[in-house]
């Protein structure tokens, strides 16, 4: 971990990218394997495809460069405590599982106000290809637009496109103070209006919780605005999923203003993210449907990347 | 969505209605105009020589029939005409584009947005809005105004640069530092596709099914479709801002103080460096208050709450002290911000003062390679006797290096070209990579390879081709021609003189 391995070596002439896109190999079914923490988004992987794991390790991470190089097979648990031992964290979801895991599902978590989104985290993306070769996207500065945007391709490709074998994620500052509070008398839309920047908004139809995250002036200062909306209370959040709440294991990506119709009759139990849109329910979101140009499009993708259907058959991410 | 008539509607020439378009004995031309009407299709030799060119240095262009479209059905039927007729298609904003990505190859149709220019949307409570591509960046924020809010991309051309612009290049600016380029403020993207199809990209949802090929598509440079209509993310104003100008007797003081800002957890909402050649330039210019005898100025601005802003600026300016910075000043009024601002933003106007041309590079090196970096700028500069000025977004490593130059003495243009050649090579070999926010276009094409092996520009051609399969949007450029499925040589070898 030293500033010198910010510098980027071509892909080709690491071993152990080398040796993954081996493994990986040129022909039949193949898979990587990670927490298995979402192995049936978007389909059942087909029987008998072969199962392969992604390298582990933080390659290289500088903190004042607000960048980390992590190999896809990393636990997410692993990468969060190296970071947080500099004071940084990433917009990962704290759900268990692989960084590659994270990045191919790319579902944010519910905190994404604050924590950002995963879509934009990915600043490289090094995977393997369905003819066995390594592929960069990308670049290793927090800002870079050098050709196509194969990073954001990638993030929540479910692997079909290629199986991703290390990205370097932007970091993100701890903020000094992070304060939960709850209210059940608060109109949740009412605070993520009178807020400046709350870092998540929650709401069970009933409860509202709320993260405040800054400087601890501007935190006291967002609290006494919070007070005008209901009466909020100070309250924990769970260590292992950073919120205060149990979340339901369904997931519904909604426009946020439609959330003012959400009473529960079609998801179950849920628990929303105001603001964002996301909403963790009992059941699950009814499948939806590319427009016939926009599968085209992406028909054409997974024809052009992966032209024998080899890379995670049986999955795919309109099918999520 | 309903598309109310606006403002800019009125302002809109008529169509010549009733009147048939005179025929040109060119039947392209003549469909284009039979679909557009007379005064949506220009071919005289002024509009083309001028659609042939943006802001950049290159002199390829080569434009065939410019077209106005003034909807999506009219952008629909330009795209499939020309693909009937075998020719390519350039989509076009203000043509201020630094890479040379707007300028048309081989006599494309240039497709100029300027037309649709509309404001569609104000939605605050997805905070979105929904507006057409030849919207003017600095246009959209000042509409946001009165509500509270703002477009947070804004580039240095923002009183002239038009929102699908933006899209295409994935445009940064100054402010971008913290609330992040284009990419991360576009939900949503109306797309004519190569094909003439219509679709959305993205969604108001955070996650919507399938590949991210609204993420796929900003900053694709015009190669995988035309933008008729973008949902941008709006931010909300800050109630508080503080803007501190801190003077250093070594540009590498100030380049220390930015990575030491940022190493202590602070991500500022701005932070420039201007050397002194520039700032005196500027000085001269606008009058900003800049010192004049200062290596280099830091432009370093926080904003939020009152009580946080406070802390930041105090403790930047603390950071700056511990690098010897010679002067700290905190902006004490909006008046001196504003001036303060004007400085930074019209630094390109100010060099005009100084020699009749200049080239603007664009790269970016990781924060702690700046002060190396820029060392290496100055003595390749000055190997190639060439006069060099620095002002750039240093929060996020991004250079600006600005080569100023008399292009009418012989050889300079060649001297020119070359140093800037070695300022890509030693940002790579730094650990950066070819460009920040002006793209590739034709600039970077050869670079390309520098950064990317045969296989990862293999796999951007992949990408390119599911949108385009035939590589009629924009061809030749981004992608460089052993690579890509458009043959560029033929682009190129079409005589300007010849229509056809």
């Amino acid at each position: 971990m030293t500033a010198e391995a910010t510098v980027p070596t071509l892909a080709t002439d690491d071993p152990v990218l080398a040796a993954f896109a081996e493994e990986v190999g040129v022909d039949g079914p193949v898979a990587v394997e990670g927490g298995r923490t979402r192995w049936s988004l978007g389909g059942e992987l087909a029987p008998g495809t072969r199962t392969v794991r992604a390298p582990t390790g933080i390659v290289a991470y500088t903190p004042d460069e607000m960048t980390v190089t992590v190999r896809a097979g990393t636990p997410v648990a692993d990468l969060r405590a190296a970071l947080a031992e500099r004071g940084q964290r990433t917009a990962l979801p704290e759900r268990g599982g692989t960084v590659g895991g994270a990045v191919v599902v790319g579902e944010s978590d519910v905190r994404a106000l604050g924590l950002g989104s995963v879509r934009n985290a990915v600043l490289q993306v090094r995977y393997a290809s369905a003819d066995g070769r390594i592929v960069s996207g990308g670049g290793p500065t927090v800002k870079n637009v050098s050709g196509f945007d194969l990073p954001r391709l990638l993030v929540g490709s479910l692997g079909t496109l290629g199986l991703v074998a290390e990205v370097i994620l932007r970091t993100n500052p701890m903020p000094p103070v992070s304060r939960w509070l709850r209210a059940g008398d608060a109109d949740p839309q009412a605070v993520v209006d009178r807020l400046l920047d709350p870092s998540a908004v929650l709401w069970d139809g009933t409860t509202t919780w709320v993260l405040l995250e800054g400087h601890e002036p501007d935190v006291d200062a967002e609290q006494i605005t919070l007070a005008g909306v209901g009466s909020f209370v100070p309250v924990d959040s769970d260590p292992a999923t950073g919120v205060p709440v149990a979340l339901p294991p369904n997931r519904w990506s909604l426009a946020p203003g439609d959330l003012v119709d959400l009473d529960g009759s079609a998801t179950g139990a849920f628990v929303a993210a105001v603001g964002v849109g996301l909403v963790l329910a009992e059941r699950p979101q009814p499948p939806r449907r590319l427009a016939p140009a926009v599968a085209a499009v992406a028909e054409r993708l997974k024809q052009n990347f992966d032209p024998t259907g080899r890379l995670n058959p049986g999955r795919n991410p309109a099918d999520r | 969505m309903a598309r109310r008539p606006g403002f800019f509607d009125r302002l809109r020439p008529g169509r010549s209605a009733g009147s048939e378009p005179e025929p040109t004995g060119d039947p392209f031309v003549d469909a284009l105009r039979a679909a557009l009407g007379a005064d949506g299709v220009r071919i005289d030799g002024a509009h083309r020589a001028l659609h042939s060119h943006d802001a950049s240095v290159f002199d390829e262009g080569n434009a065939g029939p410019v077209c106005y479209p003034s909807t999506a059905a009219e952008v629909q039927a330009v795209v499939r005409l020309a693909a009937e007729h075998r020719r390519n298609v350039v989509p076009r904003g203000a043509g201020t584009g630094l890479a040379g990505g707007a300028i048309p190859l081989g006599q494309s149709v240039v497709i100029a947005m300027t037309r649709m220019n509309r404001v569609l949307e104000v939605d605050t409570t997805n905070r979105i809005a929904w507006v057409e591509p030849g919207v003017i960046n600095l246009d959209l924020t000042r509409q946001l105004a009165p509500l509270g809010y703002h477009f947070a991309p804004d580039p240095s051309s923002q009183q002239v640069c038009t929102i699908g612009g933006n899209v295409a290049n994935n445009s940064g600016g100054p402010h971008c530092l913290a609330y992040g380029v284009t990419a991360a403020h576009v939900v949503a993207v109306e797309v004519v596709l190569p094909d003439g199809e219509l679709v959305t990209l993205g969604g108001l949802d955070p996650e919507p099914a399938g590949y991210d090929l609204r993420g796929a598509f900003v900053g694709s440079e015009g190669l995988l479709g035309i933008t008729t209509r973008v949902a941008v993310r709006i931010t909300r104003n800050r109630p508080e801002v503080r803007t501190l100008l801190l003077s250093f007797d070594e540009v590498r003081d100030a380049a220390n103080t930015v990575s030491g800002v940022i190493a202590a957890g602070i991500v500022p909402a701005a932070m420039e460096v201007m050397d002194q050649l520039i700032t005196r330039a500027v000085e001269n210019y606008v009058g900003a208050g800049y010192p004049t005898d200062a290596a280099a100025v830091l432009l370093a601005e926080v904003d939020g709450l009152a009580g946080g802003v406070d802390l930041d600026a105090e403790r930047i300016a603390e950071i700056g002290r511990a690098n010897d910075a010679t002067d700290v000043r905190l902006a004490g009024s909006e008046e001196e911000r504003a001036l303060l601002w004007k400085g930074r933003k019209t630094a390109f106007g100010a060099i005009a003062q100084i020699a009749p041309d200049y080239y603007l590079h664009d790269t970016v090196v990781p924060r702690s390679a700046l002060a190396d970096v820029l060392t290496e700028i100055y003595a390749i500069a000055e190997r190639h006797e060439v006069l060099v000025m620095n002002v750039f977004h240093a929060g996020d490593g991004n250079l600006h290096p600005l080569l100023i130059f008399d292009g009418r003495e012989p050889g300079m243009l060649d001297r020119v070209h070359a140093a800037g050649g070695e300022i890509i090579e030693a940002s790579l070999a730094a650990g950066g990579v070819l460009s920040g926010e002006h793209g590739i276009g034709l600039e970077k094409q050869k670079f390309m390879d520098r950064m990317f092996t045969a296989d990862d520009l293999d796999h951007q051609n992949r990408l390119r081709q599911a949108f385009d399969p035939g590589c009629r949007t924009n061809p030749g450029k981004v992608i460089p021609s052993s690579h890509s499925c458009a043959d560029i040589q033929a682009l190129k070898s079409v005589p300007r003189e010849v229509w056809v």
